[in-house]
């Protein structure tokens, strides 16, 4: 990220403040897109390498066919609804941050 | 009417619950469109209704909106034609939200725009760079309006078979075009809302009836033998007619990297000419597989989150927070719908497997309508029109839907940006009212015309190119605007443009070129081939290339894996090069964008700078 242009030393503006702002959305959102990129790259890599035991029927569907064609949908469901309480619960923690430190 | 239908089904005997069904469809979406007419007046109603369309409805509405021709029609024939890779479409179109909802949807909406040009203006103070952003609005729209008319060509020369393809066309476009142009966003969003629970249950519905009488998802596709199987392990009752020699064989059909993925080598394997090339050949063909695999997904996950008419959506909505949680919801509603149109594919080929033989809108794309039809045969004749008319209806709420969204987008693109902002940026709310629904009515006359010239093409490859095309320039361009400050207009622009357009002239070439193939393909004369050849040579020329050059061809066909770095990597560079030139209030911007509402920065950027805006 690019360094700080013009610094002024008020509370919530503040290059401090915005930049842990940023910081701490962003390091949120590429943790739950982390988790939806390793499984999005890993799949074709494990048909690619392990076709046999990618094949493997469960409950009449192949093994891979289950997991993309069923099961990808509820696990990214659940990556979002990680992010939306974690990163709801991140900015009502900088407003009342933001907050304390104007009352001060 | 009646009189007309009686006459109609008489001599050519359409199903009456189909065209009943079809007909209700688009009465009701012009009922509301009329109804919700008097509901819209300000210009804010009309760009983003008013900002104040909750999440529930707003959800629906955007998965109303997103779910075209391609997702209802378009994946279950490509899953039932190419089998298990097909799979992938459906996936990435819905969990390509995530990417949506993790970097851009709360920031985007912060920001307080009307449009994505009005983002671009504002983030870099630059009115050069809104042309720019509305050339790319406009191009991803039409490639993206197209398809939706092919489906309303063929849907309706497929329920009323006497009509031209163009009939179709001309009926979808003027009833959107009115109702687009009565009721703005605000209108649609109620119509699209509707149109998204009229899907769902015209592809489940349909679905579930069918499985309980013929056999279920998971014992069709047991039916599939594996290439580890020597029998296939179908339980006892599944019926299963005989494969016709046009369709791919099981253990490549239910197998990743199967057809979809390996046509352009295998086109070079046929025109090798030792063994020994032959075998070189084959080898790569998993390699290269993997490959178009990663691309394919690449252009799916990161065009869903830079499609300008589902971006412009967030808009709609109250504040950031209700953003993110509308693109959870958006996830879960479509997702649910996704997991049924494979369902289609799936018994379709163990029971309709003629229609591997047929091609284009005859073929594997028509299974959705056609399945149900099978009852009919099966003591249900009742039971089998009635559930073919209901999907006939969910096509129909499909390409409409998707159509009323790509026209307020594009027209907010003309009336906002051009006119408002270029042309004449004086104008009172009422003239803006007025240009709108000029601008809905210009542009729907165009995607009328182009529609019409489109019916070769496959739906679901133009809409690849839709995605393809956004990928590699809007994508990048929001993602980087929103968490880097030290991003420069220049460095934006020579990105986007870059990327934008080399992912469009490669999918050019690559359509040009089998758009001929095809034709010469259904010459049988070799005298007049080799003329047609002749009067052809730069697609000859470049067909000649392909099969000289299938890797070439993979990475032209789907180029996201290197066009969605490489425009990235020119915004990094440009922007360094230019660093002096980054906007003075960038720390402002980035606060409008990232700070919680309840701080109270929020500036409504348009009503902020111009005045424009609500009542």
């Amino acid at each position: 990220m690019s360094e700080p242009t013009s610094p002024t030393p008020v509370d919530i503006h503040s290059d401090a403040f915005l930049a842990r702002m940023m910081r701490d959305q962003l390091k949120l959102s590429i943790a739950c897109a982390l988790c939806f990129v390793v499984a999005l790259v890993a799949l074709p890599l494990l048909n690619y390498f392990q076709p046999a035991f990618m094949a493997q029927r469960v409950f009449g569907f192949t093994l891979t066919w289950l997991i993309l064609g069923v099961l990808f949908f509820p696990f990214v469901w659940v990556i979002s609804y990680v992010f939306i309480k974690r990163s709801i619960a991140l900015e009502n923690a900088e407003a009342q941050a933001a907050q304390d430190g104007q009352t001060k | 009417m009646n009189a007309l239908l009686l006459a109609v089904e008489a001599s050519k005997g359409i199903d009456p619950w189909i065209a009943i069904c079809s007909l209700a469809t688009v009465a009701i979406t012009v009922g509301m469109g009329f109804w919700t007419a008097g509901k819209s007046k300000s210009a804010g109603d009309f760009f983003v209704a008013g900002r104040s369309v909750s999440v529930g409805w707003n959800a629906s509405a955007i998965s109303g909106e997103y779910l075209s021709a391609a997702s209802f029609m378009g994946v279950a024939g490509m899953v039932m034609a190419t089998g298990y890779d097909a799979l992938w479409y459906p996936v990435c179109y819905a969990c390509g939200y995530l990417f949506l909802l993790l970097f851009i949807a709360g920031p985007l909406r912060r920001f307080g725009a009307y449009t994505i040009p009005d983002f671009a203006e504002g983030r870099y103070d630059s009115p050069v760079f809104r042309k720019i952003a509305v050339c790319f609005v406009l191009f991803i729209g039409f490639f993206y309006t197209m398809p939706q008319m092919k489906g309303a060509g063929t849907t309706l020369a497929y329920i009323f078979p006497g009509l031209p393809y163009w009939a179709g066309v001309v009926v979808v476009g003027a009833v959107i075009t009115l109702n687009v142009s009565l009721g703005g966003m605000k209108g649609i969003t109620l119509v699209q809302a509707f149109q998204y629970w009229l899907k769902v249950f015209a592809i489940t519905v349909p679905i579930f009836v069918l499985a309980s009488l013929v056999g279920h998802y998971q014992q069709h596709l047991a039916a599939n033998k594996t290439s580890q199987e020597a029998v296939a392990s179908a339980p006892a009752g599944i019926e299963r007619k005989a494969l016709p020699a046009k369709a791919p064989k099981d253990e490549a059909w239910i197998a990743p990297f199967g057809k979809l993925t390996t046509k352009a080598l295998d086109a070079s394997i046929i025109a090798a000419k030792t063994p020994e090339a032959k075998a070189e050949l084959e080898a790569n063909k998993k390699p290269y597989s993997l490959l178009y695999t990663y691309s394919l997904i690449i252009a799916l996950v990161c065009g869903t989150a830079g499609l300008p008419h589902i971006l412009v959506r967030f808009y709609t909505n109250p504040d950031g927070v209700a953003a993110k949680r509308t693109t959870m919801w958006v996830m879960i509603l479509i997702g649910v719908f996704y997991v049924f149109p494979p369902v289609y594919g799936v018994i379709g080929r163990s029971l309709t497997p003629e229609l591997y033989d047929a091609v284009g809108a005859k073929g594997t794309d028509k299974v959705v309508l056609e399945l149900p039809t099978l009852l009919a045969g099966r003591d249900h004749p009742l039971l089998g029109s009635i559930l073919s008319g209901i999907t006939c209806a969910g096509a129909f709420a499909a390409f409409m839907s998707t159509f009323s969204g790509l026209l307020v987008s594009m027209s907010s693109a003309l009336a906002h940006d051009i006119y408002g902002r270029m042309l004449k940026p004086d104008a009172s709310p009422e003239q803006r009212l007025k240009a709108f629904k000029w601008s809905a009515l210009i542009v729907g006359l165009v995607a009328v015309g182009l529609g019409s010239q489109v019916e070769a093409l496959e739906i679901n490859f133009m809409v690849g190119q839709a995605f393809a095309i956004a990928a590699a320039s809007y994508f990048p361009l929001l993602f980087m605007s929103v968490w880097w400050r030290g991003m420069t207009m220049r460095g934006a622009a020579t990105g986007m443009l870059v990327g934008g357009l080399s992912a469009l002239a490669s999918i050019t070439l690559t359509s040009v070129s089998d758009v001929a193939v095809a034709k010469a393909k259904k010459i049988t004369d070799a005298a007049e081939l080799s003329a047609y050849w002749a009067d052809h040579p730069l697609a000859k020329t470049i067909a000649d290339g392909w099969v000289a050059h299938p890797l070439a061809r993979i990475l032209c066909e789907q180029p996201a894996i290197w066009a969605v770095p490489l425009s990235i990597l020119l915004m990094i560079f440009v922007s360094k090069a230019t660093a002096s030139t980054v906007p003075a209030d960038v720390r402002m911007k980035m606060l409008v964008l990232h700070a919680p509402e309840a701080l109270g920065l929020k500036q409504e950027y348009i009503k902020e700078h111009e005045g424009l805006g609500g009542h």
